[in-house]
């Protein structure tokens, strides 16, 4: 609830901040936009269907690169994006949230529907063979790779959110180390630009 | 009489030295079907200087002290031979830095279950104890952020 009331504040300063300086409101993310990388993926959801992001036309997408073994960092942005969800209220309904494993390995099809329902019904999953896994990771400019711990092993991976407008064009990377506050604030500007 | 006086002995001091190291709050992340593995946090303290070496638990068959860290946006994990338990300060296993790794889960851990893990702790004399740890398992969106303040 505290979090709550904090919402007319983060509006009356952005609102303030176009107000008197003439400026548009700033992002809190990085602003990528009109970026010549992270321009599409093709990969598969849990149904064995190649997605792309024309199949998300429409909706605000929020992706990033995780996997299931991961016991801190994965949940984390999952949870966060269940935030950001609450966060935007009604406008939550406009937001996609996908999830690409890096260890396509251990994540089976059944297990990445599992995981990511666990957190929100809506939010989907996607995985791939190790190719199309490493490529989608260079074109999003995401760093992935495994890495022997004892007994098994992890997956490094760069922790950013990618931002999407409705008509599938990359706008915003979301460091890891923010709340869901400033991811909400501004997918809230990203809302007013391109609508 | 005396020997039962020995064991009473023994036991008291057996529980002394245990009762160095404390443990609070632990919890472990649960998983959905088929997720082999988790991670459990907690904060452990100690009025001496103390390490947490090892651990191990009947629900995974291998049990890891992990490290996360983030380098440059870069999620980093890795297994680390301990973790320092410095008088005092204590030592904070928490989400974004130090967990218990529970891999090859032999079961689902589900939401209110409690997880029975074993530490292996080693004082500055390299002497070693365990301490046995009651980790009840909480819902896969906990963030571990102000947990410890909410009990």
């Amino acid at each position: 609830m505290r979090r709550f009331s904090k919402w007319p504040w983060i509006l009356l300063l952005c609102a303030a901040a176009a107000g008197c300086g003439g400026d548009e409101p700033k992002f809190n993310g990085i602003d990528v936009t009109g970026a010549d990388w992270g321009r599409d993926f093709r990969l598969q959801d849990p149904d064995g269907r190649t997605r792309s992001l024309a199949d998300f036309r429409g909706k605000y997408v929020m992706l990033f690169f995780g996997f299931t073994h991961c016991p801190d960092v994965c949940p984390t942005a999952l949870t966060r994006a269940k935030e950001v969800k609450r966060l935007l209220g009604a406008d939550g309904e406009r937001l996609q949230v996908i999830f690409v494993t890096v260890d396509p390995e251990r994540d089976t099809p059944v297990l990445l529907r599992e995981y990511t329902a666990a957190f929100d019904p809506s939010f989907l999953g996607l995985r791939d063979d190790t190719d199309a896994t490493k490529r989608t990771a260079a074109e999003f400019r995401a760093f992935y790779e495994k890495v022997p711990t004892g007994a098994g092993y992890a997956v490094n991976h760069s922790a950013f959110t990618y931002v999407f407008d409705p008509q599938g064009r990359l706008h915003l990377a979301m460091p890891h180390l923010q709340s869901a506050e400033p991811y909400a604030a501004d997918l809230l500007v990203l809302m007013k630009r391109t609508s | 009489m005396k020997s039962l006086l020995l064991v009473l002995l023994l036991s008291l001091t057996a529980l002394s030295a245990t009762a160095q190291v404390q443990v609070k709050d632990p919890w472990v992340r649960a998983t959905v079907p088929q997720q082999a593995a988790t991670g459990a946090f907690m904060h452990l303290s100690s009025p001496a200087d103390a390490r947490l070496v090892s651990a191990s638990s009947p629900v995974a068959g291998v049990v890891e002290l992990h490290e996360v860290r983030m380098e440059k946006d870069v999620m980093k994990m890795r297994a680390v031979p301990g973790i320092d338990i410095p008088a005092g300060k204590g030592a904070e296993l928490k989400p974004g830095g130090y967990h218990v790794m529970l891999m090859n889960l032999k079961s689902q851990m589900k939401e209110g279950e409690v997880v029975p893990i074993t530490l292996v702790i080693e004082g500055k004399d390299k002497r070693r104890q365990t301490l046995e740890v009651k980790a009840k398992v909480k819902a896969l969106t906990t963030t571990g952020q102000g947990e410890t303040k909410k009990h």
